[in-house]
């Protein structure tokens, strides 16, 4: 079947491809990982080395002592950390079971009004009275300044995370709601007992948007909250970077009192690994869903 | 049900047993709908703030009305022309900077043989997605201080001039547009990637009895197939052309004036009037000036695209 001709053709130009295409991706990948190995080699350096010689891809010398002050004492980060796990699982938890609830009634085709609740829903990703309404909604109506619930309200819905759900839940056979409808199921115990179980990978999907949203999230904290305590790691670790006056603030918690110079590069760069570290973590085994949602939400709804 | 009847009661009736009949499913609707009317719905009476001169004790209510001053002054200052400009423009780079680049991550990463490399590569092409904008001002900011920023390193190492980033404006556009397309290349080139497999492969396979090489294959075929996904997503990317991307920005510059010139866009400038100069009125025209025509904007591009092809319309 196959002429020799057309083989060696074909090869040609697939080498020159494959030539192409290795070096560019090879490229391109080692620019995405290059800060992030930055980031980890400038945290474990020597503090003097970088501020004499600056950051470099190798540690010139090796040197734990961010880790060490960053462990030792300075409870802020843990305190922090606390914070944003809390925030993390209390808003995932209300934004699923509200996402999913919205998501499995938007599926019901028997809910006549499912398009205008839609339009109604999608209608807020077209038009918002922007940043500075909302704000004053929170801050004097609200009164929600320095509270908790400041940084879990914001992300709890989006029009993109109801309308994934929504997607995920379709694909799932409508005869199975008209099937248990005639068994005498009511309309929560269809979403319970039958939707639910059946839209796991529904339910990760969105849940792992939103737990980065909220994990990610610093922009709301720098609105609504002042008090130290309240301090999500996002957040933190913005406030180390622009602020000098956090240095002196943890020196004079006594925890970097040993060191001869206060570790102020590497702590920063310390900071962002504990910080980022869950994620990078989680990485390997959380991707696929991510790559999965990006394809259910991107089907038309 | 009646579905012939006409008279005014029959129709209350039917209504309202329709929704005695959804009465669970309202009812699982109702906090959502609660969330989105005041969270969504209620602030938008919020323009009118832009309309005001507003004070934070005098509140929503009492705030001075001073009718277009607010538009007036953004516009006879520059200030809006500045903060336009370099919305739209650096929208526009992310756009097609950033599309193109997916577009090439997919071809290639589609078609390379060795699995493991495809995969290992595209493990960590979207993990710049995952972690916050601070990181990225973070990285930013290691590569291009001037103390200790690996950029000027390298040219301290090589006997050349240091150069310090943060004074010269010009330096970043560049800096901005290409930590946006770093972050957004793994999220594009997923929607790339599956619209490529799913190109049939009988296709290629008759491309190559016909001696079609690999690169005439990708011309031929591969880019011809996905251009509607690209015309697709610049079309209703340009609807959102003045929406700009608030974190990007302020990580990476913060509120550092002397750049403002080629970095300050209305997001910026809406939180920055806010949070720093509290001047409500000034920051509330900026951002409803971009509300009202950005959703003009929407629903103009979404007319066209229903024009063309109703399918793809988005409503």
């Amino acid at each position: 079947m196959k002429d020799r001709n057309f083989h060696v053709r074909d090869d040609k130009g697939s080498r020159s491809f494959a030539i192409v295409g290795y070096s560019v991706m090879t490229i391109i990948t080692i620019i995405c990982f290059i800060p992030f190995w930055l980031m980890l080699m400038a945290s474990i350096s020597d503090e003097m080395s970088i501020l004499t010689q600056g950051f470099s891809l190798i540690p010139r010398k090796i040197s734990f002592a961010a880790y060490k002050s960053i462990f030792g004492g300075f409870s802020q980060l843990l305190r922090s950390y606390g914070l944003t796990i809390f925030v993390t699982v209390v808003g995932s938890a209300i934004s699923l079971l509200l996402t999913s609830m919205t998501g499995y009634v938007l599926m019901r085709q028997d809910f006549k009004a499912r398009n205008k609740v839609s339009f109604f829903i999608y209608f807020t990703s077209l038009f918002s009275g922007g940043v500075i309404p909302i704000y004053i909604l929170y801050v004097k109506y609200l009164n929600l300044k320095n509270s908790v619930w400041a940084l879990i309200l914001p992300c709890i819905l989006s029009p993109w995370n109801i309308f994934l759900m929504r997607n995920y839940m379709k694909s799932i056979p409508y005869s199975l709601v008209d099937a248990s409808t005639i068994d005498g199921a009511n309309d929560w115990q269809i979403y319970y007992r039958v939707i639910l179980p059946l839209c796991k990978a529904g339910l990760a999907t969105v849940g792992l948007f939103v737990a980065l949203t909220y994990w990610n999230d610093w922009y709301h904290a720098s609105l609504y909250i002042t008090k130290e305590s309240l301090y999500p790691l996002q957040y933190l670790l913005h406030r180390m970077l622009s602020n000098a006056e956090y240095m002196r603030q943890a020196a004079a918690s006594g925890a970097l009192v040993e060191e001869m110079a206060a570790p102020s590069e590497t702590l920063k760069m310390a900071t962002a690994v504990v910080v980022t570290g869950p994620i990078l973590l989680l990485y390997p085994f959380i991707q696929k869903y991510f790559v999965k949602g990006i394809m259910v939400g991107s089907v038309k709804g | 049900m009646g579905n012939r009847e006409t008279s005014g009661i029959g129709k209350t009736l039917s209504r309202k047993s329709t929704f005695m009949k959804n009465k669970t499913l309202w009812l699982m609707l109702a906090p959502t709908i609660a969330y989105f009317i005041l969270f969504c719905y209620l602030p938008m009476a919020g323009i009118w703030l832009a309309f005001t001169r507003f004070d934070f004790r005098l509140g929503f209510f009492k705030s001075p009305f001073v009718g277009m001053k607010n538009f007036e002054f953004l516009f006879k200052s520059g200030i809006m022309f500045r903060l336009l400009r370099n919305t739209v423009l650096y929208n526009l780079a992310f756009l097609i900077g950033g599309n193109l680049a997916q577009m090439i991550c997919a071809v290639f990463l589609s078609d390379l043989k060795n699995k493991r490399f495809v995969k290992v590569s595209q493990n960590i092409i979207f993990l710049p997605y995952f972690i916050s904008w601070v990181l990225v001002g973070l990285f930013s900011y290691a590569l291009f201080n001037i103390d200790n920023g690996v950029i000027n390193s390298v040219f301290r190492s090589l006997g050349l001039n240091t150069y310090n980033f943060y004074l010269k404006p010009n330096s970043w556009p560049p800096i901005i547009t290409f930590f946006q397309i770093w972050k957004g290349l793994g999220y594009g080139s997923v929607i790339y990637l599956s619209v490529i497999t799913g190109i049939e492969q009988d296709i290629y396979e008759s491309a190559r009895i016909d001696g079609a090489t690999k690169w005439q294959q990708v011309r031929f075929i591969t880019l011809p197939m996905i251009k509607p996904t690209f015309i697709l997503l610049i079309m209703f990317n340009l609807g959102s052309i003045l929406k700009g991307q608030f974190q990007l920005f302020y990580q990476i510059v913060g509120n550092n004036g002397v750049l403002f010139n080629a970095t300050d866009i209305i997001d910026t400038y809406v939180y920055r009037s806010l949070m720093v100069n509290f001047d409500i009125g000034m920051g509330s025209a900026a951002g409803v000036f971009q509300s009202v025509f950005g959703c003009i904007l929407v629903l103009s591009v979404n007319a066209i695209v229903k024009r063309i092809n109703s399918d793809l319309a988005l409503f």
